[in-house]
């Protein structure tokens, strides 16, 4: 019987039976399913394969690199953002090349459903040169991501598997077949292959260059891109990904009398767009994300009008996809539904009843009543909802850990009182180096942990931070008498304002950890903090 | 045969549990499904929905067409009219009447039952009410699972079994306290269907 699983969960069932020996990620919504299905996963554990968190993505993606390097088959994975904090040595590990195959899974947020941004990951595989793979529905979820594996191995490179929020967070059944043997440990036959020095960087850069015609065959002769023959040439169409099935659901039976191509392989085959191209009179584009392909095959000035999609209006800029829009696209008629009545109001998430999140801010915006010129810089987690009202808190959010640097340079340029207000993951996750540089110059700023021991808006996964902050803060170099440990609780409102105004006042550098566990936590979980917090304490 | 439903409510009110029992019955009866839901920063007591398609074609779309939902199934009053641009001509409407009052701006309570009960093919019962008299509360998500099931393409038998499946880990209290629930709910909807028939 086929099995009821998340695109996510797909992905990682594909993953196990792909012969992995470890995931390593940092969780990001919406990739975080994925490394949470192999940690429950009884195969997984039976087979020792390694799923716990890593501390951010740069440390994730290293770790899967060492193993790769070991000759094991390793994935990584993150959300689009998260990309970003591994861009160093994602770049340079297409450079090197892998050994054991490595797969990098990105999840892309279009729409922005939980994130800053809708960055499209598909430009960073074209900017490293690896191939990447996309797919359509959670059954080629499963499939793509064995064939990835493969063809890491067979190329020698890291592959990309772009995965998009709706994929990931929909179910569907899914055929599972067999499950393939860990690697043994082998090491790669060139000695030289991971020491990028200039003189060997070189020569493996020459040959990431010289494999980029067989990636493109590759690609060519994928399962996974089709070229679908139709009966009406006024138009064809290249739909990647999820946009496919938008496409098949505007056509009853998925009867589309225009020629597809179906992209889930690239580089992008060249052949087959080009026999679309001499057959069609135009080219409409349908991808969720950037205008990627489009961008690729229209002419600078598209003064032809060949090619159609989100940079020609036919579709928005930005915003995911759906099968509405694309209606539109083909030019349907637009369908008269009703209209939600003026009566519903928006309901934006908000804090959980009893954070001790809100605890902090109501101390917060009490001192701001106090010093007007107090600005407080924000950073990723639950606590981004201070930005909303019943709060209206957090002054800026923009990047993970860019709370406390942003406060240094806030402070640095003369704002007083400058606040950083970053969760205990996101610290330990890239917060610490920026407080080593206030450390160095000991800035007059102060940086609140708001330490709710969990990675909480994700689904409280565990902290690495979970009984070290203090510790961490002092091996940084924090003045212990400016290191600050509190309880949000409503009872200790007035002391804790004091304590804070203090802070605020000294002219230095100082870390006030806001302390109290994540009420989605077990009882279980809470206890084992408890645990662990008496353990650094003595 | 082919459905589509949208099921909606708060962060926290049961929706994944309901589009779970949906899924595991259609599975059970070799049919196709989609379910699309959400994670991540909307869970926190915000706005809540997931589409459900069942047919025994192929379903391409996880996502559910403007006026192509045959039905809404909502755990709030409020959330129930936010995705009525789904909604196909007579599709079919079942609520609870509890406010989740997390916001300031809520309606007023006598406008929107009416703005629902403007719709011809509308449920709007007290679940939470049914659920609590069987001495189980939270199932009130079950109780308007039930009030729906009529108008499923899922025989009851399939529904059940697939509520015994997802709550057996919580013990046989839990189970049987879900499967009266169902059954509440399919009772007191028969009544409604009945008096629409008659009025």
């Amino acid at each position: 019987m086929k099995k009821l699983l998340l695109g996510n969960e797909a992905l990682a069932q594909g993953a196990i039976d792909a012969g992995i020996s470890g995931v390593y990620a940092y969780p990001g919504t919406p990739s975080t399913e994925i490394t949470e299905y192999i940690q429950k996963s009884k195969i997984a554990q039976e087979l020792k394969i390694h799923s716990n968190w890593s501390v951010n993505e740069k440390t994730a993606m290293e770790a899967a690199l060492g193993m790769s390097y070991a000759g094991k088959r390793v994935m990584t994975v993150m959300k689009h953002v998260g990309l970003n904090v591994a861009a160093d040595v994602f770049m340079n590990m297409a450079v090197s090349g892998i050994n054991g195959g490595l797969v990098v899974v990105v999840a892309d947020d279009p729409s922005m459903h939980s994130s800053q941004n809708e960055q499209d990951s598909r430009n960073y595989g074209k900017f490293a040169l690896i191939p990447i793979l996309e797919p359509s529905n959670q059954q080629e979820v499963y499939e793509i991501t064995k064939h990835a594996f493969n063809l890491s191995e067979q190329m020698g490179l890291p592959i990309m598997i772009r995965m998009v929020t709706r994929l990931a967070h929909s179910r569907a059944g899914v055929e599972i077949g067999k499950r393939k043997l860990q690697n043994s440990i082998h090491l790669s036959k060139n000695p030289h292959q991971f020491q990028l020095i200039p003189v060997h960087a070189r020569n493996r850069y020459q040959h990431l260059i010289n494999i980029q015609t067989d990636s493109r065959e590759n690609s060519e002769n994928s399962y996974f891109n089709k070229f679908i023959e139709g009966s009406d040439n006024s138009m064809g169409i290249i739909a990647s990904g999820i946009a496919f099935n938008y496409l098949m659901e505007n056509f009853e039976n998925g009867n589309c009398p225009y020629p597809i191509l179906k992209i889930s392989q690239y580089p992008l085959p060249k052949r087959q767009v080009k026999k679309l191209f001499d057959t069609c009179e135009k080219i409409l584009v349908l991808e969720d994300g950037y205008p990627f392909i489009e961008e690729l095959i229209s002419d600078f000035l598209n003064e032809n009008k060949k090619v159609i999609g989100r940079l020609t209006g036919h579709l928005s800029r930005v915003g995911e996809l759906n099968p509405d829009n694309i209606s539109k696209a083909l030019g349907f008629d637009i369908k008269h539904t009703e209209k939600i009545p003026e009566i519903v109001s928006g309901r934006p998430p908000e804090l959980c009843v009893g954070c001790g999140h809100r605890d902090l801010f109501n101390a917060i915006n009490i001192l701001g009543k106090e010093n007007d010129n107090q600005k407080v810089f924000g950073d990723i987690g639950c606590y981004a909802l201070g930005v909303l009202p019943p709060f209206n808190s957090i002054n800026t959010l923009i990047d993970m850990g860019a709370s406390i640097t942003m406060a240094k340079g806030a402070s640095d340029a003369g704002i007083h009182p400058a606040i950083a207000i970053i969760g205990d993951s996101t610290f330990t996750h890239s917060g610490m180096t920026g407080l080593l540089e206030a450390v160095v110059e000991n800035t007059k700023m102060t940086v609140i942990i708001s330490d709710n021991s969990a990675i909480a808006m994700t689904g409280a996964q565990d902290s690495s931070a979970s009984g070290r902050l203090v510790t961490i803060c002092k091996g940084i170099g924090v003045h212990p008498e400016h290191l600050k440990v509190l309880t949000p609780l409503h009872k200790n409102l007035e002391e804790n304002i004091d304590l804070i105004r203090n802070e605020i006042n000294y002219d230095g550098v100082s870390v006030i950890i806001s302390q109290r566990p994540c009420v989605q936590l077990s009882k279980e979980k809470k206890d084992n903090i408890k645990h662990l917090l008496e353990i650094a304490i003595n | 045969m082919k459905i589509n439903i949208i099921l909606a409510g708060v962060g926290g009110q049961g929706i994944l549990t309901n589009a779970a029992v949906l899924d595991t019955a259609a599975l059970a009866c070799n049919l196709n499904i989609k379910q699309s839901e959400v994670h991540g920063m909307s869970q926190r007591g915000g706005a809540v929905e997931s589409h459900v398609r069942i047919s025994d074609k192929e379903i391409f779309s996880d996502l559910i067409p403007l006026g192509k939902a045959d039905m809404i199934i909502s755990v709030e009053p409020m959330e129930l009219l936010r995705y009525l641009p789904f909604l196909k001509k007579d599709g079919l409407l079942v609520t609870d009447s509890n406010p989740f009052l997390n916001i300031t701006k809520y309606p007023d309570l006598e406008e929107l039952y009416a703005e629902i009960q403007s719709y011809p093919n509308s449920i709007l019962i007290d679940a939470q009410k049914i659920a609590k008299d069987l001495g189980n509360s939270r199932a009130t998500n079950i109780v308007l699972l039930g009030a729906a099931s009529s108008q499923l393409p899922l025989s009851d038998e399939s529904l059940i079994q697939a509520i015994k499946t997802l709550f057996e880990r919580k013990g046989a209290k839990i189970v049987t306290k879900n499967t009266e629930a169902f059954n509440a709910g399919k009772e007191i909807a028969k009544e409604i269907f009945l008096k629409n028939i008659v009025s």
